[in-house]
This record gives structure tokens, sequence and C-alpha cells, in this order.
């Protein structure tokens, strides 16, 4: 790994290792209107760490959002262990959490504690388990002096670590990342770094930021919507940056 | 207004968000219903005390939501100076003051999902026509969240544009104030899709920090 990992930032293993996903996606395109983005996409994935690179306006947002149905292809489809994103996204979403490129957009209650609890809340777990699982990622990711603070007063990096946190208390069993470290300094992107390599879920991670796929099992590169080179980030990193010049 | 609440473990704090709301509105009602100089000012010594003895807030708690308003308070008693005499202007001063305090006191000791929830019992009675409280507490949550943050930007939008030399606010710059709303909002709808929003149970969320300290939720 070229990103130093620091323990405290390293989730620790828990007792029951988590199963592992397979999404697969069969002879997927997308459009949006009549604009066609994504096209002939076929791949599964069950490798734990997932990397998705690309120029700008080549599809990896969208690919990023057909995994847990927030958007269901217009051709082919999507199983997320074996259910259809398209019939059944409410239980696709429960095991595959979105964490998006902006914090502020995904923060949706005042104060940091009250968000942790939303997604809880929302799968109906019983108070208890919500108090628990929320006190746990206050802990977790140095959050626990911020509880009744304003989300909005937050640094970016607190609060790129809260939507992950907001997302991680839901238990999901695969993370999908859109470009999680664009919008933070160095200092957080590593730190946001460390903490997607600490996690015991599968990870997908949309990024510009090549380094952060060191020890990554599979990289797509996606050029025009369509899967251009699919490897291990030895083999297609190096042919994605002499491609992009 | 957004951010007033100050954690604690006074009696003040844990009393139901509920009676402190009801016992706001009382209050309100009764000063303006009594114009007696004494019931005033001994309202506004009892609110006080509630205040800093009861809630042990700081007194910056108190004189910050003092502020905004002593402007006003000053050209009240001035206006009724001149046109009613010092104790009606007195009385005046006094009730706005015993009001204002007694919110801060409200607001200082409770969290705003507590209010949330007093507000989405009293919408209960709405779930008969199809309305679900729970959303209306929802959006309550995310308009206090989202107004710093829609303030944020519009600012960093009108910096953006002074920088390129415009001095006056003329009405096409809320343009990209709304562009970037809007582009949030479809982002916000999302994440709200992610983190389940639409599987929530209709009973209202319980805060977490309700049990672990065994406050009445
Ligand atoms: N909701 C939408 N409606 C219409 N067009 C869209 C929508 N979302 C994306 N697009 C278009 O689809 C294409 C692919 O977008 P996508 O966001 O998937 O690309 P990306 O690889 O994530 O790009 P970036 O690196 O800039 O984030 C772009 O041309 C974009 O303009
Ligand atoms: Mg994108």
């Amino acid at each position: 790994m070229r990103w130093g990992r620091r323990s405290e930032d390293v989730a620790p293993a828990s007792a029951a290792t988590l199963p592992r996903t397979a999404i697969e996606l069969r002879d997927v395109a997308h459009s949006y209107g009549d604009r066609s983005v994504l096209a002939d996409v076929s791949v599964t994935l069950t490798e734990r760490r997932v990397g998705v690179i690309g120029g700008n306006g080549s599809g990896k947002s969208t690919f990023a959002r057909l995994l847990n149905g927030l958007v269901v292809p217009s051709e082919g489809s999507v199983m997320v262990d074996g259910l259809d994103t398209r019939t059944r996204g409410r239980e696709v979403r429960r095991r595959v959490g979105f964490v998006f490129q902006d914090p502020d957009a995904q923060i949706v209650h005042p104060t940091v504690e009250e968000d942790l609890a939303f997604g809880p809340h929302n799968q109906g777990l019983p108070t208890g388990e919500i108090a628990q699982r929320v006190e746990e990622m206050l802990e977790r990711y140095g959050l626990a002096g911020h509880r009744d603070h304003p989300a909005h007063l937050l640094s970016g990096g607190q609060k790129q670590l809260l939507a992950i946190a907001g997302v991680l208390v839901m238990h999901p069993r695969r993370i999908v990342f859109d470009e999680p470290t664009t919008l933070l300094d160095l200092a957080n992107t590593r730190r946001v770094c460390r903490v997607i390599d600490g996690l015991e879920q599968d990870v997908v991670v949309v990024t510009h930021h090549l380094d952060l796929l060191d020890g990554f099992d599979r990289v797509l590169v996606f050029e025009d919507g369509r899967v251009v080179a699919d490897g291990s980030p030895g083999e297609t990193v190096p042919w994605y940056e002499a491609r992009m010049g | 207004m957004l951010s007033l609440y100050l954690p604690g473990t006074s009696p003040v704090h844990r009393a139901p968000a509920g009676l402190k709301l009801g016992v706001l509105a009382g209050l309100g009602i009764a000063l303006f219903a009594v114009s007696r100089l004494e019931v005033v000012a001994g309202a506004f010594v009892l609110v006080l005390g509630a205040g800093v003895l009861g809630a042990r807030l700081p007194r910056r708690a108190l004189t910050s939501q003092l502020r905004p308003v002593w402007i006003w308070l000053v050209a009240l008693f001035g206006f009724h100076l001149l046109v009613t005499g010092p104790l009606d202007g007195a009385v005046a001063v006094l009730r706005l003051l015993a009001l204002v305090v007694a919110a801060a006191v409200v607001t200082a000791t409770t969290r705003v999902t507590a209010l949330v929830a007093v507000i989405e019992r009293l919408a209960s009675p709405l779930r008969i026509v199809g309305v679900r409280p729970a959303r209306i507490g929802l959006v309550i949550a995310m308009t206090l969240r989202f107004i710093p943050l829609v303030a944020d930007r519009a600012a960093r939008i009108r910096e953006a544009q002074a920088a390129r030399g415009a001095e006056r606010i003329r009405p096409f710059m809320v343009v990209p104030l709304l562009v970037q709303v809007l582009r949030m909002a479809t982002t916000v709808g999302e994440a709200l899709d992610a983190r389940g929003a639409d599987d929530a149970p209709s009973s209202r969320p319980r805060r977490a920090a309700a049990v672990r300290s065994g406050a009445p939720a």
C-alpha cells in the first residue's frame, strides 16, 4: 500500500466475517432520454476491492448507480446476489450502500448523531440496536466529540467520514464509492483511503485518484460508456495512464 | 437559530420537549393577556432563573439570542415613551424579553429531533387524510440541515461574482445558485433512496441518545 496505515482508522475486524457479494451485469446498456451513456457492459463483480476509472463523462457514475439500483438499466439486467435491481430495489439497496462525491448532499439531518441514526431507523431496527450502532460509528470515526454538532460545521474530511459512517451503520455487504476523495485535501484523502482500506465490506470505488487503487483486486477502465480494460491494477492503471497521455 | 442546542443533563434538558413547547406557548398567551408590570417582570425573572439556574446555561447562550432584537426593544420602549408612557413601555419590553429568553432556553435545552418529534405527534391526526407524519419530520429536519448549506453556497457565488467585478446584486445572479441547488437536490434524492428513506417505518424516528442516557424520548 502506498497509503500509510494508522491503526485508529482501520476498522476492527468483526466477529462474523461478512458474506461476499456478487453483482452481475448482463448485456447492460443505459441511456438518459435518447442519449446513450453505457453500452455492452457485461461483468460480474465478486472481488473484494474493485476500482473503476475513466475520463469525465465515460459513464462511471452511471455504472456505479446501476450497482445498487439507484439507476435501472435501459437494457439488460443487473443482479445483486441473484436479486434483480429492477424489481428488488429495496433489498438490493440494503445490501449495497452508496457513498457520493459530495457529502453535503447525503447528510440529511442537522446534527451528526441524528444523521447517523437515519439509515438504521429506516431499516426499522430496534432503538437499542440503533443506539449501539451509532455509538460504534461515532467512536470508530473520531466523531464522538461532535455528536451534537451541526453537520454543517464539520470540516470537509469529517463530513465525508460522516457520510461513510452513515452508510456503514446500515451494515451493507458491499459499498459503492463514487469519487469519495475528489473534494478532499491530501490529508483527508489519505484518511478516507485508509478507512476504505480497513473495511471488511466488499467495495467498488470510482476514482480519479489512481494511487487509491494499489492493492485492489480488479480495476475496470471505462471509455465512452464501454469497459475497455479489465484486470489487476498493475495491468490496467499504467495502460490507462499511457492512453490518457 | 439552527444550532442552538447545548447538551446537558439538567432537569430542564430532561423535561419532555412537548412539555417545554407547551409551556412556551402558554407563556406567550399569558404574557399578552396580562399587562401588569409585576406579572411580566416576574415572568422574566422566572424564565431567566430557569435558564441560568435550572438549565445551567452559559450566559452567552441567552445573550446571543438578545443581540438581534435589542435594537427593536429600544425602539419599542422609545415608541411607548412618546405615545403611552414608561410603564407601558417597560411592560412591552419585558414581555418580549421574557419570550425571547424563554424561547432561547427551550431551543438550547431541546434537540431538534425532539422538537420535530413533537410536531410529528401533533401532525399525526393528518394520517387520516394520507399524510405521513414521519415525512413532515424529515422535511423539517432537512430544512434545518440545508438552510445554512444553501446560504453558504449563495455566499460563495456572490464572492465569485464580486471577484469578477459584479458590485451590485442583480436578479440573474440567482441562476447559478438555482442550478447548484437543483443539482444537489437530485443527489439528495438519490441519497435518501440509498439510505432507505422509502423503507421508513411509519413510527417516528427514535433518537439514539435518548436510549443511551435514559432520557425520555
Ligand atoms: N441524469 C442524467 N441525465 C442526462 N444525462 C446524464 C445524466 N447523468 C449523466 N449524464 C450524462 O451521461 C454521461 C455519463 O455520465 P457519468 O456521470 O456516468 O460519467 P462519469 O464517468 O461519472 O463522469 P465524471 O468523471 O465527470 O464524474 C455524461 O455525458 C453525462 O453528461
Ligand atoms: Mg461521475
